[in-house]
């Protein structure tokens, strides 16, 4: 295990210096560097905020069964079968038909793709339909279920992007989590109050008249008016909502010297919005957000410009955020934060400083002890395990890893782990120079006979690496990813470079006094 | 031949020690229960850091007190003037709180700052350590399967009944210390098992070659043959290892403490338990080259 050839000693010069040239570019200033990739810093590390946000799909499940059920009993009507006593239930919806009819409607549940879409994906139908005491009853399959999630969650995710980019933070990153969760990550943000009061309102817009008298075909709700304090009584029909508006901004209306939020329809919403004016000269206008009204002017002039003002005693910031709201649009479903971590940027540093401090002060210990113990192969392992680290840092660099805290430490970990091949083989070599005479086939045989050894102890502990990337959650990813890389890199440094710079001097000695301490 | 030291001498008294550790330690763990940080629990964080030096803990837990929140405790962490508080929150949705606690704190404290918020909402506590106990799991059954493939069933029941006994005194220090369980403690206690699985491979792999070697030697002695034939190499490692991990104990900052810590308790049992709870199972299960030759037939 000692000879190399010449080919196979230039791969590995040439390996290990371009991961190296790789780690370079952390440790200069690259602004001129061609090579602009950096290892990324955790939050934990250079401050910032990780919010944890899911999708509340109930409410868009309850829409979903409502719409089903007008859509189930037109369906019947049409077919000429005679369906009745429709209810929604608790995630289902319940209807009864004559008795003679049940077999033909379990039926064409089954095939017809109108009243039951079939995800070919998933070789599975939207709705499951039973019948219980002579009542059907029709819930969404799991896969139905995925589906509404998936289409709502890549809404979410559109409108939380934007709504998170027009507050401007450094370098958002914005990620599905799971089936129905988003990953807010803003470096550093050391107050994420703004941004989660932003993410956490719908922000469903409408305008709707009020009414005296209960509006025949859609009905009615009282709604609080948060300017006044007063409950008001406002039609369900809605005039325009915000999918209307292209544009929304803060203002100053110096008449009444206050804030007020100015926006811009589209051509549908300004022709509707002008109609809903003219015939509604007089009446008042509820601006209703997420079922509280704004605001409740009276209508005093045909508006057919498409643009308009809402004031309702607004301070500056939050008019600012209302316009930014309605600009990013509603959100399909309402989001709840269930994982909030904030560091803020001083304690980052101060964990940098700690987690880099016991890296170098781990680093000289081992490195001296290594010395004392192996004298000039402690030299030799050494410089192997600077050249591991090096190359660590390369990988890291390449794939743009994030380091955290828990990833120092699974450096500081290779460190450790790094010496224990090299000792296991040192050791396994001075056993051999007890018996055998010729040193180089002592030294080869030191190298054979550690290897199943190494390779086992170095397999599970990658194997124990691997499986807390694929199911630890958060910080503790970062510790796996440089864990693995790491023991990687020290399979490669300690059989590559430290028996490459052994044999070399076991060959040039061949004929002297060749010990290890 | 067996080796300079006669640890085969000790295997009785070591298991005897060691089986009472581990009942103590599972009495524990049931009786007094884990330590579990917001990570498991649920729950909010707050790292406070005051300028006021005349501040004592009580001071600050007085001033917390006031405000009624639920569960709460307040320590010490690591420098002058540097807190932990923990407390438990129902709604994590009220974009305010952080807020409006500020403010209202302000009443009872000042030249203070909070330098880490950390919320974690009831479910994702509970899908947290599920995902930490499911990692553990699967990651043992995947080495010993490994170990299963690469010796005999003899080794690896060696290996995991070494492992069970670092985890579970692990555990239970933990438990007796009132020491905190958070994420990061999952990752050490992987690694404790990486480790403590590393070093008894080491020491199988000999016992295997001797096996091969010398017939005529039982198990008991060869064992003990090559614990001593290893042991300089398991030293020497355990050292380099500990100096590592010291070095992140003493200068790697309050939040690796507890990592670390773990981390030196699984050190120091697996280098134990790799000599006096691996090896004697082989001797239990009558390893002897039958064992080896047996299966490569």
């Amino acid at each position: 295990m000692l000879y190399f050839s010449r080919l196979k000693i230039i791969s590995i010069i040439v390996f290990c210096l371009s991961l190296i040239f790789f780690s370079i570019s952390n440790f200069i200033n690259n602004e001129d560097f061609f090579l602009k990739k950096k290892v990324n810093l955790g939050l934990d590390l250079q401050g910032g905020s990780y919010l944890l946000l899911e999708v509340d799909k109930n409410p868009v499940i309850n829409q979903t069964l409502q719409s089903k059920l007008t859509q189930v009993r037109n369906y019947f009507k049409k077919k000429e079968i005679k369906t009745f006593d429709y209810k929604l239930g608790k995630q289902k919806v319940l209807f009864k038909s004559d008795t003679n009819d049940q077999e033909k409607i379990l039926e064409l549940f089954k095939d017809d793709n109108e009243l039951n879409p079939y995800f070919d994906v998933y070789k599975s139908n939207q709705y499951n339909v039973e019948l219980i005491d002579n009542i059907f009853e029709l819930t969404l399959t799991k896969y139905g279920i995925i589906e509404i999630e998936q289409s709502l969650l890549d809404q979410a995710i559109e409108i939380v992007r934007k709504r998170v980019d027009e507050v401007g933070t450094n370098e958002p990153s914005i990620t599905k989590s799971g089936s129905n969760r988003i990953a807010v990550e803003l470096p550093g943000l050391d107050n994420p109050d703004r941004i989660k009061s932003l993410l956490g309102r719908t922000a469903n817009l409408t305008f709707r008249f009020v009414t005296q008298n209960t509006d025949a075909s859609f009905g009615s709700e009282k709604l609080k008016n948060l300017d006044t304090g007063e409950e008001l009584n406002v039609s369900k029909r809605i005039i325009i909502s915000g999918d209307n508006l292209i544009d929304a901004k803060p203002q100053m209306d110096n008449i009444n010297n206050e804030t007020v939020v100015s926006f811009t329809l589209d051509r549908l919403g300004a022709r509707k919005f002008g109609r809903a004016t003219k015939n509604g000269i007089g009446k008042q206008l509820a601006i209703v957000l997420d079922n509280q009204i704004i605001s409740a002017p009276v209508i005093r002039d045909v508006i057919a410009s498409g643009s308009g003002q809402i004031s309702g005693g607004f301070t500056f910031q939050s008019a600012t955020d209302l316009a930014l709201l309605l600009r990013s649009g509603a959100l399909p479903a309402p989001l709840d934060i269930i994982e909030e971590r904030t560091v803020g940027p001083d304690l980052g540093e101060d964990s940098i400083k700690a987690g880099v401090l016991s890296l170098i002060i781990g680093f000289i210990l081992v490195i001296l002890y290594m010395i004392y113990k192996y004298r000039l192969f402690g030299l030799i392992s050494n410089f192997a395990l600077i050249i591991n680290l090096l190359m660590l840092l390369g990988f890291l660099t390449i794939f743009e890893a994030t380091l955290t805290l828990p990833g120092i430490a699974g450096i500081i970990l290779t460190v450790g782990m790094a010496v224990d091949a090299n000792v296991l083989i040192f050791e396994r070599i001075k056993e051999e120079l007890k018996k055998e005479k010729n040193k180089v086939i002592a030294f080869d045989n030191g190298y054979t006979l550690s290897r199943t050894a190494i390779l086992d102890a170095n397999i599970t502990t990658i194997i124990a690496a691997l499986i807390l990337f694929v199911f630890g959650s958060g910080p503790v990813k970062g510790f796996s990813v440089t864990l693995s890389i790491g023991i990687l890199t020290t399979l490669f440094s300690v059989y590559y470079i430290a028996r490459l710079l052994t044999s070399l001097y076991v060959m040039k000695n061949k004929n002297n006094e060749v010990t290890i301490k | 031949m067996t080796g300079k030291y006669l640890f085969n001498k000790y295997y009785n008294l070591s298991n005897i020690i060691s089986l009472i550790l581990f009942i103590i330690s599972i009495f524990f763990l049931i009786f007094k229960g884990l330590n579990y940080g917001v990570d498991f629990k649920g729950g909010t964080l707050i790292e406070l850091r005051s300028d006021n030096t005349n501040y004592k803990t009580e001071d600050i837990r007085g001033a917390f007190n006031k405000l009624n929140l639920d569960d709460l405790s307040v320590k010490k962490f690591g420098a002058e003037g540097d807190y932990v508080i923990k407390f438990k929150r129902s709604d994590l949705n009220e974009p305010d709180f952080i807020k409006n606690l500020k403010n209202d704190l302000d009443n009872y404290l000042e030249d203070y700052s909070f330098r880490r918020v950390e919320n974690v909402g009831p479910k994702v506590s509970a899908e947290l350590l599920q995902d930490g106990v499911t990692a553990i799991a699967i990651a043992l059954a995947a080495m010993l399967i490994y170990i299963w493939f690469r010796f005999e069933w003899q080794f690896s029941i060696g290996a995991i009944v070494a492992i069970f006994h670092d985890v579970i005194i692990t555990l239970g220090i933990f438990s007796l210390l009132s020491l905190e369980i958070n994420l990061s403690i999952v990752a050490a206690v992987l690694t404790i098992v990486g480790y403590s699985m590393n070093d008894t491979v080491v020491i199988f792999d000999r016992v295997r070659e001797n096996l091969k070697k010398y017939a005529d030697i039982k198990i008991f002695d060869l064992t003990n043959l090559s614990i001593n034939e290893t042991l300089s190499r398991t030293l020497i490692t355990s050292v380099t290892t500990l100096l590592a991990l010291l070095s992140i104990f003493f200068f790697g900052g309050e939040i690796l403490k507890g990592f670390s810590f773990a981390m030196i308790l699984g050190v120091i049992l697996g280098t134990y338990s790799s000599i006096f709870i691996a090896n004697p199972v082989l001797v239990y299960f009558k390893v002897s080259q039958k064992t080896l030759i047996k299966e490569e037939d």
